[in-house]
């Protein structure tokens, strides 16, 4: 054994039985975009158990292949025999990281991630960039034409900013506008309150009129994915631990979320808590709580809007919605019960769109590439609107369709129905 | 590896074609078995020309090349065992050519054969042959080792397919052979000596493969046996009637659970055996009435029940749950080692009891599927490696299956090559003949023996 005994490895159960077989290479983007064994499932699953067994050191180029997995699990999901390449890679990161710690990355997960008013503050120049005006005045004067291909996507990738988090002007508490029915928890994430305010906003409309009193904790953390793909799985133990006090503090039938990715981590809390006598019950009833928007509104009376959103529509499965929590009827289900829908099947739905959280930042060309292929797909559609419930996922797109120059707006699905009841209420 | 060498393939393929980091040698040492072998260096050409340009290379300096695509072969036809480049095939993955006309499509060696086969079927044409491998192999590797699959019943195997080939040869030059034409006999047909040669007499960059109407409809059946000769005798029965299907699957017993297990789609885990008979057509009528035809023999012959699928997806999850088998095999022991032994068709009650016996011989399980139409068997014996007694045990296994494959008039290997495993058996099946006329071939193609060395002819 090459490592100490104090750090954490994965079990040899996961990648023993790997019988290479070779399955994981057709569904996997990386492999598919350079056709290299290197960049497949079953290469980082060898990799691992090579540098596990001693065969080879843990050198900065397998840690790379590890971090060169976009986690969309496609992998996971195909393998005959049970092995879970993408889990594996993560669990590699966190090996990496135990033997040789990065000090940034306990700054940004441990301290900023860490806490929601570090958050806001890093993020606040983007505010002001919006609000000042400064980019409309970069956009009006084409000086992002002048930025290098890359600074331009990630401009690309940012949208609208709000004026504030949501955090700060959703109350803790919405209470249903007709009788009350259901307690909801709502875990506002991240990304949803400094970029997707707008989203989180609809979710709790649509949540009230539909008979649900709605309470936001404001203390809650990172559900953790960041700090899971950057190797701190020990961070996500702590944030998890976080959150769960938070939520149990109030009594709730189920606890939503409108983030793909917020859902997929919580849901975990349950596996990696479950060794924890203290801990290993209350994460299991927390994370038997989670649903993703869709999944819950689908699973009561929901009123459909008499109101209507006129436009073609497609959809892209986030891996980490369809994979990871098993959830893809639902959000088709809740658009195509919206008059003037014409939903239109995304060849290729559940593709990764090359995201996996800050991809475009890491892994620039690998990222591009990936997206190219979603975006074949969508023009093939002709559709006006892609919709999409995950924030990693947006951004993406919507990199995606400025590259491209399309016209083609990025929704969240709850928008739609937000939109429709209120074209409804314009009409009565 | 020496550096200039390193250089003058840089300059060849270009840096993005040359891979040397010891990560890199790592994933490509090994296929879809549990051999494995470092290269010492992996090189992934773009066109025929810098193929060709890296053999002369490689001559010159007497490196040995293993050619692959993407590694899911079961013979360790393409694990490096005497190190030298391993030639990775899979950035050149190129449609060259859909001649609609003629029907006939022209590709290059590394397209992924599934890929190939729905580029083609977009425009109503259709490339039979269906490895379970067929999403994770490229039509390169599929030729050089002839792959045949459930269809090859009906349809042929891949070798059927192949109207020409471009080969470069153990000195880099480039032959064509073939062309597009259905019949051609002039000068000996070198395209079928390539077809199966694993890699051993030349490399395959491209190949001009005959394509045929695609079937609109077809009718599958999942019927239940009693007793494996039962679902055996039906087979012959169905042919005596007059009836080609295009896919004639046999499942025992422990073939069933292991899918069952794998997959839970609710298949009845105590019976003996099952058929997967699959009819295709051009006419929705013809294909049921076929299928019909079918289920009555079934009937007469002893099944205990007879499910037809009832749509698309039904289907789908039947095949889906066919192609699963061999790699759900792991979930029920840590390894496995499976062969494809083939018999004559009469054979197949004799051969499943023979194996049965085998297995009961040693105390290790064998799981027993296969193309029951022609006669092939995937008997796999389940193993744990890390336990030398039972590694030994496997081989004595492994050379009895081979034993009762040529006591019954059958051969080693029906589709998935010989590599490095079937070797030793090779005198055996063949005779000392046809292994003397084999290796002079070899010696007339290959006389630096650089291309695949140690493989598929014993020394």
């Amino acid at each position: 054994m090459p490592f100490d005994k104090n750090i954490k490895i994965p079990n040899e159960n996961e990648y023993l039985n790997c019988i290479r077989c070779g399955l994981c290479l057709a569904v996997c983007p990386t492999y598919r975009e350079y056709k290299n064994e290197t960049d497949s499932p079953r290469g980082r699953v060898a990799l691992a158990r090579k540098s596990l067994e001693d065969e080879l050191i843990l050198s900065p180029n397998l840690v790379e292949q590890m971090y060169s997995c976009l986690a969309c699990l496609a992998c996971n999901d195909i393998c005959p025999v049970g092995i879970k390449p993408a889990d594996i890679a993560m669990e590699m990161r966190h090996v990496a990281e135990q033997v040789k710690p990065t000090g940034w990355k306990n700054t940004l997960f441990g301290k900023v991630i860490a806490n929601p008013d570090h958050m806001e503050l890093v993020t606040w120049p983007l505010r002001v960039y919006e609000n000042l005006g400064l980019r409309w005045l970069v956009h009006k004067l084409r000086i992002n034409k002048l930025f290098p291909e890359q600074l331009r996507d990630l401009e690309g990738m940012l949208p609208k900013q709000p004026k504030n988090p949501l955090r700060k002007e959703l109350p803790q508490i919405s209470r249903s506008t007709n009788e009350s029915k259901y307690q909801v928890g709502f875990f506002l994430g991240c990304a949803q309150s400094l970029m997707f305010s707008e989203e989180s906003a609809a979710t709790v409309r649509v949540l009230n009129r539909n008979g649900c009193t709605v309470i936001t904790p404001k203390e809650t953390v990172c559900c953790g994915m960041p700090a899971a793909g950057y190797g701190r799985q020990d961070l996500v133990i702590e944030h998890a631990k976080t959150n769960i006090e938070i939520f149990e503090k109030e009594d709730l039938d189920v606890i939503v979320t409108d983030c793909a990715t917020c859902g997929s981590k919580l849901r975990e809390y349950s596996v990696i808590l479950e060794n924890d006598p203290h801990w290993a019950e209350k994460a299991r009833n927390f994370s038997s709580k989670i649903r993703d928007i869709s999944e819950f509104l689908m699973s009561i009376p929901l009123e459909k809007p008499t109101g209507k959103f006129d436009a073609r529509i497609t959809y892209h499965d986030p891996c980490h919605l369809r994979r990871a929590q098993k959830v893809w009827k639902e959000p088709r289900e809740l658009m195509q019960m919206i008059d003037g829908v014409e939903f239109v099947e995304l060849p290729e739905p559940d593709w990764c769109c090359g995201s996996a959280g800050s991809q475009l930042f890491t892994h620039y060309e690998t990222s591009t590439h990936v997206l190219d292929r979603k975006m074949e797909n969508l023009k093939s559609t002709g559709a006006e609107v892609i919709a999409s419930g995950c924030p990693g996922c947006q951004m993406q797109l919507m990199t995606g369709i400025q590259r491209e120059g399309l016209k083609i707006k990025v929704m969240h699905p709850i928008q739609l129905l937000d939109q429709a009841y209120k074209s409804q209420d314009k009409e009565e | 590896m020496d550096q200039q060498i390193v250089t003058q393939l840089v300059k060849i393929v270009g840096k993005k074609g040359v891979l040397t980091s010891p990560e890199d040698l790592a994933v490509y040492s090994y296929d879809g078995t549990f051999e494995e072998c470092n290269p010492d260096i992996v090189v992934l050409p773009e066109s025929t020309d810098q193929v060709s340009q890296v053999v002369k290379l490689a001559a010159k300096e007497r490196i040995p090349i293993v050619t692959r695509g993407m590694a899911s072969g079961l013979a360790a036809a393409s694990v490096p065992f005497s190190g030298g480049i391993a030639l990775v095939m899979t950035r050149m993955d190129k449609v060259i050519e859909l001649d609609l006309e003629n029907a006939i499509v022209h590709v290059e060696a590394g397209i992924v054969t599934a890929d190939l086969q729905s580029y083609v079927e977009k425009q109503g044409l259709f490339y039979p042959p269906d490895p379970s491998s067929i999403r994770h192999s490229t039509i390169g590797g599929n030729i050089a080792c002839n792959a045949g699959g459930p269809r090859c019943l009906k349809y042929g195997v891949t070798g059927d397919y192949v109207l020409g080939l471009t080969v470069v040869l153990a000195d880099g030059s480039i032959l064509k052979t073939g062309g597009k034409v259905i019949k051609d006999v002039v000068g000996y047909d070198l395209k079928s000596l390539f077809t199966g040669s694993e890699g051993t007499l030349g490399i395959i960059t491209e190949a001009l493969l005959k394509l045929s109407a695609k079937p609109k409809y077809a009718r599958t059946a999942l019927v239940e046996f009693s007793s494996i000769d039962d679902a055996s005798k039906t087979v012959n029965e169905i042919f005596l009637a007059g009836i080609v299907p295009a896919t004639l699957e046999l499942m025992d017993q422990t073939a069933i659970n292991c899918i069952e297990e794998a997959m839970h789609i609710g298949l009845p885990i105590d019976v003996a055996a099952f058929l997967l008979i699959e009819s295709d057509g051009v006419e929705e009528e013809t294909t049921t009435r076929e299928i019909q035809s079918i289920a009555k023999i079934c009937e007469k012959t002893g099944a205990t029940k007879i499910s037809l699928a009832k749509d698309e997806s039904e289907r789908a999850n039947l095949w889906k749950a066919r192609r699963s088998i061999s790699p759900s095999l792991a979930r029920l022991s840590p390894n496995k080692l499976g062969e494809d032994i083939t018999v004559p068709r009469s054979a197949i009650p004799e051969a499943v009891k023979r194996l049965k016996a085998i297995s009961q011989k040693y105390g290790l399980p064998i799981v027993i599927f296969g193309h029951a139409g022609d006669g092939n068997l995937h008997p796999n014996i389940l193993f744990d490696k890390r336990d030398p007694d039972q590694m030994k045990t496997v081989e004595l296994m492994v050379a009895e299956e081979f034993e009762v494959a040529l006591a019954l008039g059958g051969t080693l290997s029906g589709e998935h090559g010989v590599g490095t495993l079937k070797r030793p058996y090779m005198e055996k099946a063949l005779g000392e003949v046809s292994v003397c006329i084999q290796k002079k071939i070899k010696q007339v193609l290959d006389p630096l023996n650089i291309l695949n060395p140690g493989k598929v002819l014993p020394d």
